[in-house]
């Protein structure tokens, strides 16, 4: 049988693979994105598995909330590349520096 | 036992396509990675008993993001060398920080703990199907949360259409609120003057 545990692991590794990638693509701020699409998705799957161990509705709920957010901030996080790429002619991250933060 | 086979498999695939959506050169090819890795997911999801989330999964995601993904990096050109430059430098670092985290929340877990815990009898059955189970719960429970979720779309979709309108110099196009609020006076001028005797139309 499939076991709670097994859905967890799964997740912590998915989390760290996108924290890896996060760390890895410093200069592509498309695969940023995808990154933290994955984490989202690692949550997801503890949400699903805690949900379904509990037998609590409320953890598929927030997933369902989860994915409704994540989709209004790709769709805002892809229209600012858009407009960035049109004034900077870049996406390179460590080239964005006009702020000087 | 098949559910178990299934699950490793899936699982395999669902960890091999993170990998690739991270180190691919290619933006198109992580995004498509990144598609085979929520359609992995969402089969996963399925597999729990969580229908409808995975179904929502393929639909919001696959259908609707990784396609607005794909479009926006194949509308911007992206030079891949200027990108990839840094990828060797911070791999290490990388590495080291996911695998400790790794490390650290597996101690936590304490996999073999919960490895005897088997997942109970899927509660959804008694309410039917895992989608009305849910519904139920969306619909009374969480209605404010939904209608907030609802506005947020909204608020989002604007934002996306304005962040992204702009306004280009020298086109000659209609302004139709501008065409509504014309007054009368601004077109017409009306002459006052004295009436004349109509022509005859004898010329002199």
């Amino acid at each position: 049988m499939i076991s709670l545990a097994h859905f967890i692991v799964l997740g912590t590794i998915l989390f760290c693979i996108s924290v890896a990638g996060i760390f890895i693509n410093r200069k592509n701020v498309i695969v940023l994105l995808m990154a933290i699409e994955l984490m989202l998705l690692a949550v997801n799957m503890n949400f699903v598995a805690f949900s379904r161990y509990l037998g609590d509705p409320s953890g598929q709920v927030f997933v369902f909330f989860i994915l409704t957010v994540a989709a209004a901030e790709s769709a805002i996080g892809l229209a600012i590349l858009v407009v960035l790429f049109r004034n900077r002619s870049t996406i390179n991250v460590a080239e964005i520096d006009s702020m000087k933060g | 036992m098949t559910q178990q086979i299934l699950f490793y498999a899936f699982a395999a695939v669902l960890v091999a396509s993170a990998l690739a959506v991270i180190t691919v050169k290619n933006s198109v090819h992580a995004a498509l990675c990144l598609v085979l890795t929520f359609f992995t997911a969402a089969s996963i999801w399925i597999l729990a008993e969580a229908e409808f989330l995975g179904l929502a999964l393929i639909v919001v995601y696959v259908g609707a993001v990784m396609v607005l993904f794909l479009f926006v990096v194949m509308m911007l050109d992206i030079k891949e060398e200027a990108v990839r430059e840094g990828f060797i430098r911070f791999l290490p670092v990388g590495v080291v920080v996911a695998v400790v985290m790794l490390a650290e929340m597996l101690s936590l877990i304490g996999v073999r703990a919960l490895q005897a815990v088997p997942l109970p009898e899927n509660p959804a059955l008694a309410a039917g199907s895992n989608t009305s189970w849910l519904g139920k719960a969306l619909f009374t429970q969480f209605l404010l949360p939904f209608e907030v979720a609802a506005l947020i779309l909204t608020v989002a979709l604007i934002a996306a259409v304005t962040l992204t309108l702009r306004k280009r110099g020298g086109v000659r196009s209609q302004k139709p609120g501008q065409q509504v609020l014309v007054q009368r006076d601004e077109r017409l001028r009306v002459v006052k003057m004295a009436s004349e005797a109509p022509s005859t139309g004898e010329s002199p």
